[in-house]
């Protein structure tokens, strides 16, 4: 008799998991799947690019129903499972659904933050965050003009960005004056803002949203500042917070997000963690790129052929939205001890940045020209001394010569 | 259309006087090309001739008269020189006036200035700066012959056996002639080069035997040839007896100072076997010409020098036959036609002496003046001291650049600005000498001039306009006359043309001659201005009797003395006046370099010359720089008793161990603290006046910048105060290296203030590593970069250079931009060697490298580098070392 898996979570983070596992351990265990979204499995990082009409639904999603089925997965969609009893080692569903375990993932994601503000709950106030929300905006566009985003992140810039390509009026709403300040620093910001800018992106740098005003539909957005601005729709794009209610409720350690060790366990038996819901070292997760290293580590764990430790690492960022070419990595803003190199061409709308320490890469921004992106990355991950080339880095590997390498 | 017309007419450089064809073209531009049928070049042309046309633009020129500054009319000009002139010598004697004049003037120039000077003010205060170049040569010359007679012709090179070149880099200094030997050793396997120099220049690249003296023992070397040739019965008895004076006390002299080889070796700090070898060389060959320049001359004991070469000749009786001689070769185009019209202050006119009362009475009828000077003037040293002691209150500079050239040149500079009245004429309106400047007069410049010049082998050859006459530019006989017209004597300069001065500078080489006086061109007296105006090249002497001239003098072993015999000169070496010593170890040499001439005045209008050494530089040896703490390519400074300079080092084994080498060329204009004449010491030969230009003790050190960098601009730009600058013009760009002592607080903010901002501006930086890189980019086209950098290392300025020559900067240029190269994959061709093709260094080694070149001459089919004028032919041949 196989072992029980349960995965709670059909998102990315989750289903890599399973991925991974079948992969080591094909016939280890019997495995059920709860997502709370009526899909199979998508990529949720590729809805920009569907917003922005370059892909469709169809074209994003990684595991149809038909998968499932083959794999021998039982597949509950449009479930949200309510209850983990941690004694009997079983699941509920809030449809009454009951599942036992012998292994349970733990991979809940996370929930947009919504502000806690006037008007919240009028029709046109939405999130981005799942094909639901795509699916609103795009409907929304063909018959509303006015949009507004909150919040100049990721996100929000590639939430802008799909509704201006949908044909809306979009303004982006920023608190302080850098836009993707978890990637990019005042220059690159700078750049980046007067290139969508020329795309015809509107920003409202530096306002802080007060009031969603309308009756029944938003109608206006109103600052702090007391401008007012039309609205039809309006994106909230401030953040996502883990989603730990479920693991919460259940007594599972959780902080901001569900505590994990280096091998994603949970502080509950038998419990994984994996995803925007964790919580590791005090670190918790929104790009793709750390989750699909916990999948594997979680999956060699469950396959038992463990050993790997998860260790967190850093990341590098892209933004998707067309015409649009950034890199961010590491430190990129350094501190007293690291070292600042860059280049700066305003006028191509390029700019480099490295931030050194001990001659070794710690981040780096690249904005405008990526080329040498992965190359930067690769030598930040190595911790290369580069004092070889340290005066031609930032002007690309065809400037140095292959011995120094 | 006009059909083209060309201008046949004489290079303005160097003292060999090369024929050049010039053709305007319907661009503007000017062709140039060596003129075969000139007998000194026959076709040839050096890097420097050969880009004449890139020296004849207007951007600096001096095209109107100023006075206190602001520009003035002529006549308003030279009513200010000649009421100048006129007051001070009423106050304080015609003694109180001076002329320092050049060996750029054409002829008929100079001889208008000595008219003026000697005949009418009534001083003899007129000297040149010929007198920092052959004066030593001179004094030699009319010591052995009576007379200042270089006896020798060109073509006595190219049928010599042995031609022995002491104290001049001729492959850098005078390149046709060079190439002239160069293509006689071709010819002649039976040739042997012998180069007697310090230094291993470029001209030891065709020699047999390299002779590294001691700097200042050359007279040590030839007395102990003389006796060496006397030991080995290599002396004509007959010759000896018949024609000369003072062979014993000569040979006395030589052989207390030469004991033997071997003393003689370690006197002059050389291998025996090298010296024997040199010995034997010149005793066993017959056909023996020994050129001797700068080296020689520029000594405080030039004189003895020259004698104890000539002395070696005359006792072979080596002299006034083919293939053979002593030949002094001259610095400059016209030094020669200069000590013809009596230029220097020590001579009266055509070969005439001041101190002959029967030369005087010559002079003085044939001038028609009762005013002529009675003593010698003072020389060039001494005319400055007086400037600075305020005995010469007025001075009248003419196309020369004594603040630069003049040993302890800043005490000169601060003379001239003290001085109470200061008169430059020149073509150039911004030197250091007119800068000190009262009044300044526009000269015309080559090209536009009209006259003669005499070469290094007597030949008087025709300079010839070709281009119009610039703003109110004039000749200088022109400005000259005037003045002398409003200080009363109109009646003797009352010139149409430089054709009626030639006619009677001729007429009085044959006044009341007959054979007794060597300089006689009376057989060009009568020329027509239609004549004259096709003067073909001719040696002088020029008579009736001899109309087309004189190859080579002293063929009949009659010489111009008293008893009509040469005399030999009992030489006792001297040492250099100021040895080196704890404080100042090293021996500062200063020279020439292949593509620059004098302060640049005119060359470094050139971005193909200035291509190939850009910056002034000191040539060290790895011992000495380790020895001193001075890093190759890093900046020194060099300080004397006089004054200090900025250079950059070069280390290279060509020069001894304690010798270094600067460059003369750079000036106030172009680099900042780079005149090497303010580290020279004023020491003179006390019979010719020449100083000791190469030989000055000095100290060495690192000079201690805080940061190093470079500018390339399309524009010039005037930057604010930096301890180190040197501005060098390029092609379609002016470069500035730069240095200083100290910080930059801010480099963006300075780079802006440099550059400006309009533009696309690039910016690099790299703060805690000192590097700063900054461009301007104007309508896609590079305008400016900026490099800093915590040291010299910065990235060469060849790839950069040639971006301003792109219409469009392309994308991948620009990308590479601040990296300063273009890439590991694409090649850099290096600083350049061959300066007529732009062809730079890497690309020729590469072609040696992949063995597709075995030879120079196989780089010049494949390459075409040093097929046109061939300079740089040693340094590729250098580069297969």
């Amino acid at each position: 008799m196989k072992e029980k898996l349960i995965l709670i979570g059909n998102g990315m983070a989750g289903m890599r998991t399973i991925d991974e596992l079948l992969k080591l351990a094909p016939d280890q265990y019997d495995i059920t799947v709860f997502g709370a979204e009526p899909h199979g499995n998508y990529n949720r990082i590729m809805l920009s690019p569907v917003l922005a009409g370059d892909k469709t639904i169809d074209e994003i999603i990684i595991h149809d129903v038909q998968w499932y089925q083959d794999q021998g997965i039982t597949l509950h969609t449009g479930k949200s499972i309510t209850d983990i009893d941690r004694n009997k080692q079983t699941v509920s569903s809030a449809d009454g659904i009951k599942a036992e375990y012998d292994k349970l993932i733990i991979a809940t994601g996370s929930n947009p933050v919504i502000l806690p503000i006037e008007g919240g709950q009028l029709k046109g106030v939405i999130t981005f965050r799942d094909i639901h929300d795509v699916n609103i905006m795009i409907e929304t566009a063909k018959t509303h003009k006015k949009a507004v985003v909150i919040g100049g992140g990721i996100l929000g810039l590639e939430a802008a960005n799909g509704l201006m390509i949908q044909g809306m009026d979009v303004s982006v709403v920023q608190r302080g004056s850098i836009l993707m300040n978890q990637q990019l620093d005042q220059t690159a910001s700078d750049l980046m803002q007067a290139e969508l800018e020329a795309k015809g992106m509107q920003f409202l740098i530096g306002y802080n949203t007060a009031e969603f005003i309308g009756s029944e539909r938003v109608e206006k957005v109103r600052f702090s500042n007391g401008i007012e601005v039309e609205a039809d729709l309006v994106v909230m794009a401030v953040g996502v917070r883990p989603n730990i209610a479920l693991a919460k409720k259940a007594g599972i350690m959780c902080e901001r997000g569900v505590l994990v060790d280096d091998t994603l366990k949970t502080y509950a038996k038998n419990t994984y963690a994996v995803g925007e819901c964790v919580q590791y070292r005090n670190q918790t997760f929104g790009l793709v790129a750390p989750l699909y290293e916990q999948a594997k580590v979680c999956a060699a764990q469950l396959a038992r052929i463990g050993g790997e430790k998860y260790k967190s690492s850093v990341t590098a960022t892209q933004l998707k939205v067309t015409g649009i070419n950034l890199f961010s990595a590491g430190d990129f803003n350094g501190d007293e001890q690291s070292e600042i190199v860059f280049y700066h061409d305003r006028a191509r709308h390029i700019y480099k940045k490295l931030v050194l320490r001990n001659n070794k890469i710690i981040g780096s921004l690249l904005y405008g020209d990526i080329t040498d992106g992965n190359w930067y990355f690769s030598l930040l991950n190595e911790q290369k001394d580069i004092s070889a080339f340290r005066q031609d880095i930032l002007f690309g590997q065809h400037q140095v010569d292959e011995e120094m390498l | 259309m006009t059909k083209a017309i060309t201008t046949a007419t004489t290079c303005p450089y160097c003292g060999v006087g090369c024929g050049v064809i010039t053709t305007p073209l319907a661009d503007g531009t000017v062709s140039v090309k060596g003129d075969e049928t000139h007998p000194a070049n026959f076709g040839r042309l050096c890097s420097k001739g050969s880009a004449l046309a890139d020296t004849i633009d207007l951007e600096g020129r001096l095209l109107h008269p100023h006075v206190k500054g602001e520009q003035t009319s002529w006549d308003f000009a030279l009513n200010a020189v000649a009421d100048g002139f006129k007051k001070v010598i009423d106050q304080h004697g015609s003694d109180a006036v001076a002329f320092y004049v050049s060996g750029q003037l054409l002829t008929e120039d100079y001889y208008v200035a000595n008219k003026l000077m000697k005949g009418f003010i009534g001083s003899a205060n007129i000297d040149t700066n010929s007198r920092l170049c052959m004066s030593s040569a001179v004094a030699g010359y009319k010591r052995a012959f009576g007379s200042d007679s270089v006896p020798c012709s060109y073509e006595d090179l190219d049928n010599a056996n042995l031609i022995v070149i002491v104290g001049s880099n001729t492959a850098w200094c005078h390149p046709v002639i060079f190439q002239r030997i160069t293509q006689a050793k071709n010819d002649n396997p039976n040739l042997k080069i012998v180069v007697i120099d310090p230094r291993k220049t470029a001209s030891c690249e065709i020699a047999d035997l390299h002779l590294p003296l001691k700097s200042g023992s050359d007279a040590t070397l030839f007395n102990g040839l003389l006796s060496h040739l006397n030991i080995t019965n290599k002396i004509d008895w007959e010759f000896v007896d018949k024609h000369t004076d003072g062979f014993s006390d000569a040979l006395m002299s030589a052989e207390e100072s030469s004991v033997s080889i071997a003393q003689v070796a370690e006197s002059c700090q050389l291998n025996k076997q090298d010296v024997e070898q040199f010995f034997t060389l010149f005793a066993d060959t017959e056909k023996v010409v020994t050129l001797y320049s700068q080296g020689v001359n520029q000594s405080s004991s030039g004189t003895d020098k020259s004698n104890s070469i000539i002395n070696c000749h005359l006792a072979t009786a080596r002299i006034g036959k083919p293939a053979m001689g002593p030949f002094s070769i001259t610095g400059q185009p016209n030094a020669m036609g200069g000590r013809e019209v009596g230029g220097l202050s020590n001579q009266l006119a055509a070969h005439m002496d001041i101190e002959n009362s029967a030369h005087r009475d010559v002079v003085s009828r044939f001038w028609e003046t009762d005013n002529l000077a009675t003593m010698a003037g003072a020389k060039a040293i001494d005319m400055f001291n007086d400037v600075a002691s305020g005995k010469i209150k007025a001075i009248w500079i003419m196309a020369t650049n004594p603040a630069v050239t003049m040993p302890d040149a800043d005490k000169v500079r601060d003379a001239l600005k003290a001085c109470e009245l200061v008169i430059v004429s020149d073509c150039e309106q911004f030197t250091d000498t007119t800068a000190c400047a009262d009044i300044i007069l526009p000269a015309l410049a080559w090209g536009e001039k009209c006259g003669t010049v005499t070469n290094s082998e007597r030949c008087i050859s025709r300079q010839r306009n070709l281009l119009p006459h610039p703003g109110k530019a004039k000749e200088d006989w022109w400005i000259i006359s005037q003045v002398a017209k409003k200080l009363g004597f109109e009646d003797h300069f009352n010139y149409q043309s430089s054709a009626d001065i030639f006619r009677e500078h001729a007429a009085l080489s044959g006044f009341e001659n007959k054979g007794i006086r060597d300089f006689d061109i009376s057989g060009l007296a009568t020329l027509t201005d239609q004549e004259y105006d096709q003067l073909k090249p001719v040696q002088w002497p020029v008579t009736v009797d001899k109309p087309a001239g004189t190859a080579r003098l002293f063929t009949d072993n009659k010489f111009f003395t008293v008893n009509g015999k040469a005399k030999f000169i009992a030489i006792t070496p001297m040492a250099p006046v100021n040895e080196v010593s704890d404080d100042y170890p090293l021996v500062l040499n200063t020279g020439r370099i292949r593509d620059q001439w004098h302060t640049m005045t005119r060359t470094a209008r050139s971005s193909k010359l200035n291509g190939h050494i850009a910056e002034p530089f000191v040539d060290i040896h790895p011992e000495d720089a380790a020895k001193w703490s001075v890093e190759n390519n890093a900046l020194a400074k060099i300080e004397s008793q006089w004054g200090t300079v900025l250079a950059r080092v070069q280390l290279t084994t060509s020069q001894t161990v304690g010798n270094i080498f600067v460059p003369m060329h750079w000036t106030q204009q172009n680099a900042s603290l780079s005149r090497v004449d303010a580290v020279v010491n004023p020491v003179v030969d006390p019979i010719s006046g020449q100083p000791e230009l190469k030989h000055t003790p000095v100290k060495i050190s690192p000079y201690q910048a805080v940061w190093h960098g470079f500018i390339l601009s399309r524009t010039p730009l005037k930057l604010s105060n930096n301890d180190y600058c040197v501005a060098i013009k390029g092609e379609q760009f002016w470069r500035y290296e730069l240095a200083s002592e100290s910080n930059i607080e801010d480099y963006s903010a300075w780079a802006k203030q440099q550059l400006g901002e309009e533009g696309d501006y690039l910016e690099y930086a790299d703060l805690t590593a000192q590097r700063y890189r900054a461009a301007i980019i104007k309508n896609n086209q590079l305008d400016a970069v900026v490099f800093i950098a915590a040291n010299h290392e910065l990235p060469t300025r060849t790839w950069l250079s040639n971006l301003f020559t792109e219409s469009v900067l392309s994308d991948e240029a620009r990308l590479n931009l601040l990296a300063g190269k273009p890439g590991a994959d694409q090649p850099d061709v290096g600083p350049l060697v061959c300066a007529c093709f732009g062809i730079g260094e890497n690309t020729i080694k590469e072609a040696i490298d992949c063995g597709a070149a075995k030879s120079a001459a196989e780089i010049g089919k494949q390459l075409k580098a040093g097929t046109n004028c061939g300079s740089c032919i040693p340094e590729i041949k250098s580069l297969f070392g």
